[in-house]
């Protein structure tokens, strides 16, 4: 469903190094900063998937989503909040009854991954091998199960 | 608009595409490859593109072979029925064996899986892991990005085209696109490069209108690339007649298999009848498929289409009973439930979650709609659409393998995800796991044939010209109107993808014509197609965003192609309620139980099709 965004709330990212945040991540390039209002907006909203990416992310939380017009019938909406390690999601109906839900959406601090920790295979005798990196750690069994032809 | 500069990067391997797959390939080259270039280009941003972008509710393919739940042979006996019997054993198998280590390193890095009170993976179905997975794609690119490094991520530019090796055209040199937010050409040169570029929506009409058409259910920013990017460099593709037709929660496209396997729900027509039962004995006429446990996906949907073109709609999925069910009375299990069920939407997809409440939908209390889609082309979920691949060196009987595992008939070449095909039911832990190993047979690869490739400038001279084409045809153009949009001299990319679209819809079995084909149909699909690729080099493009939806069509419309040509040569029905064939209706595995193969010339711009054999690996 297709984003707007609110004019009085967007303040285009001022100071944010990417610059403005839902131009930087938008996957489909909607995102613009309008030149005549230097606000957020969707130059292509047919094409918005209603990922919520841009959402998730505007710091002023200035962008929410208007359900399609051509099938949702008006007056719901459906907007995230980030909260320590997730999001909150406030779901609200046409008839004004409100949900809400709080879901972990990571496990361990943002840029705390370490790629080959701990991987052991020998980068050049076990290239010629079938096993991945990192797969007599992680696989979860001794070792790649021998195909049974016969099963 | 004159040509902008050239930038040219040099590398190794070269992964386009940064989305489950192309993660998969950065992240395990780097391994092997400690002292190589490794370079990822990318359209968006990894840490949100491709179809996983906006989250996922659970990891479709894990084996659990550490709790004994399935075996690789298990894997590769349940996808080769759901594809009512064809898929490469081998792939396949490939992929089982691997996936459980890539799921583990998910969790690792950060992915909360749902656990039981013993410690292990809580399941949905035989092959399903519930996540709390909204943020799935950032723990996936952020291992990527820090083992290729930061400065090996070319972010915003869009590949338009593959370049060959000057002396070769059968050996792959690099790739060419241009900057979507600058006005820049870029030339990649490479050794070895990786397709990971994901699958096609919009290729055929959906049912979406107007305001709607970016509510696809498969990604819409999957727009064909890895097929449109092969294809016209003469690479060997298979299965491209396949197609995923996906029974969905109506106009949100709110997937429905937690509802199945999680929550024990069912679908009833208006008279309150299950076609699973009162259609049953249809199954009997697709043996031995019919048969299998479970019912294959599309005899499943064979039902449902024959209850909808009897006129016994709407259909509704009994999400109240499941849930009435579920929590027994009991008002702390029904905050559970209800809390998982709106998670599942609102981890994957929000849509839906919107849908619902913008019509008053409690799924405890009431019903909610289902409906087939429009189809989908892709080779990671449930299709099985993309490039013929070597398979891997120990398992692959020699019809299968050329040399390196997921290497395409392109000499270094490789693919994986959404662009190998024949090898379905990979989901995103089988992406991420098949880049993996087409990054690790890449780096076999580069390190075997060191030697210098060779782009020439004229070939880079005049693939710069035709993507910078549209924007110049527009510029030179717009005075002969008054009207941007109607033009004598141009169409539109929107335009563009709008016909074809109709042209898939209408000839190629979209919903308007009940997915149904026959020769003469196609073979009028096919006209069209040819005049629409022809126009296609008539686009006029208004600005660089324009310029990347004039590429993406290109993309889509190859694809449609490919898809056209396949359905007309496979003679029988293989895949009720996925496709038709009016004038073959019965499934035929005496004759048409191989697969169909297909290669494009560009030189005679003629394709040849050609069968290939189904080798059976596990009794
Ligand atoms: C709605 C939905 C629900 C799903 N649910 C599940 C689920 O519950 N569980 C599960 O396991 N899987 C699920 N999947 C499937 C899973 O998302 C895919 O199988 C997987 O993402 C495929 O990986 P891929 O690398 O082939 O493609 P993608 O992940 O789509 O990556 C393709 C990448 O290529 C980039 N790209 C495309 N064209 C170009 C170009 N021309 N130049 C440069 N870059 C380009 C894209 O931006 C993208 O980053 C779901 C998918 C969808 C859409
Ligand atoms: S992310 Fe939010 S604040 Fe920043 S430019 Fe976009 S709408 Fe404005
Ligand atoms: S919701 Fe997604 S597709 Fe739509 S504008 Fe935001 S980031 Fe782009």
């Amino acid at each position: 469903m297709p984003t707007f965004v609110e004019p009085n709330a967007c303040n285009a990212c001022a100071g944010e190094h990417l610059g403005p945040l839902c131009v930087y991540i938008c996957p489909n390039d909607l995102m613009v900063l309008d030149p005549g209002m230097n606000k957020g907006a969707n130059q292509e909203p047919e094409m918005c998937s209603e990922c919520y990416a841009c959402v998730k992310l505007c710091p002023t939380e200035a962008i929410h989503i208007r359900g399609y017009a051509d099938f949702i019938p008006l007056g719901a909406s459906v907007q995230p909040k980030r909260v320590e390690g997730g999001f909150t999601w406030t779901v609200t109906f046409r008839d004004g009854r409100e949900l809400q839900f709080t879901y972990p959406s990571r496990s361990t601090p943002v840029g705390s991954s370490d790629p080959y920790k701990d991987f052991t295979e020998d980068r050049v005798n076990d290239l010629g091998g079938q096993g991945l990196a990192g797969e007599s750690k992680w696989l979860g069994v001794d070792k790649l199960p021998p195909l049974q032809a016969g099963n | 608009m004159a040509l902008p500069a050239v930038e040219t990067v040099e590398c190794d391997i070269l992964v386009v595409g940064g989305g489950m797959s192309g993660c998969g390939a950065a992240f395990e080259s780097k391994y092997w490859g400690e002292d190589l270039k490794v370079v990822i280009v990318e359209k968006a941003v990894i840490e949100r593109s491709g179809a996983t972008g906006e989250g996922l509710s659970a990891i479709n393919c894990y084996m659990g072979q550490r709790y004994g739940w399935n075996t690789p042979e298990d894997f590769v006996k349940y996808v080769v029925n759901d594809m009512m019997g064809l898929a490469r054993e081998d792939l396949v198998y490939d992929v089982g064996r691997h996936v459980d280590s890539s799921v583990h390193l998910l969790e690792e890095w950060g992915l909360p899986v749902w656990k039981k009170d013993n410690g292990e993976y809580e399941r949905i179905g035989r092959w399903q892991i519930p996540i709390h997975g909204e943020s799935i794609k950032p723990v996936t690119a952020e291992p990527a990005r820090k083992a290729v490094g930061p400065e090996n991520i070319y972010e915003r530019i869009s590949i338009t085209h593959l370049l060959t090796d000057a002396n070769d055209s059968g050996r792959i040199a690099g790739a060419i696109g241009f900057g979507v937010r600058e006005n820049k050409i870029w030339v990649f040169k490479a050794k070895a490069v990786i397709i990971t570029s994901g699958g096609a929506s919009n290729v055929f009409r959906p049912r979406s209108v107007n305001e709607g058409i970016g509510r696809t259910w498969y990604s819409v920013f999957a727009t064909g690339s890895a097929y449109g990017l092969m294809i016209p460099i003469g690479t060997e593709m298979t299965q491209m007649e396949h197609r995923f037709v996906p029974t969905r929660f109506k106009d949100g496209y709110g997937p429905v298999g937690m509802w199945f396997q999680y929550f024990h729900a069912h679908v009833e027509n208006a008279l309150g009848e299950d076609y699973t039962v009162t259609r049953d004995s249809e199954l009997r006429k697709y043996e031995p498929y019919g048969s299998a446990i479970p019912t294959p996906t599309p005899l499943r949907n064979h039902q449902m289409f024959l209850d909808i073109k009897e006129g016994k709609g709407p259909m509704y999925m009994r999400t109240d009973l499941a849930m009435q069910e579920l929590s027994g009375g009991d008002p702390a299990k029904m905050d559970k439930v209800r809390e998982e069920a709106w998670e599942d939407f609102l981890d994957m997809t929000i849509a839906q979650a919107l849908t619902w409440a913008s019509q008053n939908i409690a799924p405890e209390d009431t019903p909610s709609e289902v409906v087939l889609a429009e189809p989908y082309i892709m080779g990671s979920h449930s299709g099985e659409a993309g490039a013929w691949v070597s398979g891997p060196e120990d398992l692959a009987p020699p019809e299968y393998n050329w040399g390196y595992n997921k290497m395409t008939t392109i000499q270094g070449l490789f693919a994986a995800g959404d662009g190998v095909g024949a090898a379905p039911h990979k989901f995103s832990s089988g992406s991420f796991t098949e880049g993996r190993l087409a990054a690790k047979s890449a780096v076999r690869f580069v390190r075997d044939n060191p030697g210098a490739i060779t782009v020439s400038d004229a070939q880079v001279r005049q693939l710069s010209e035709t993507i910078w084409a549209p924007l110049e045809t527009f510029e030179k153009h717009k005075g002969a109107s008054t009207a941007e949009d109607i033009n004598p001299n141009y169409i539109t990319p929107k335009q563009a993808l709008v016909r074809l679209q109709k042209i898939m819809d209408e000839y190629g079995g979209g919903t308007s014509t009940w997915y149904t084909v026959n020769q003469a149909t196609l073979e009028r699909g096919i006209v069209l197609i040819e005049m629409l690729r022809e126009d296609l080099a008539h686009q006029g493009a208004r600005s660089r965003h324009e310029l990347l939806r004039s590429w993406e069509v290109v993309h889509r419309t190859w694809t449609g192609e490919a898809h056209l040509r396949h359905l007309l040569y496979r003679k029988e029905t293989r895949w009720p309620g996925y496709y038709y064939r009016s004038d073959y209706p019965d499934l035929d595995d005496q004759n048409w139980r191989v697969f169909v193969n297909s290669r494009y010339d560009a030189a005679s711009d003629k394709w040849s099709l050609s069968t290939k054999p189904y080798i059976n690996l596990i009794k």
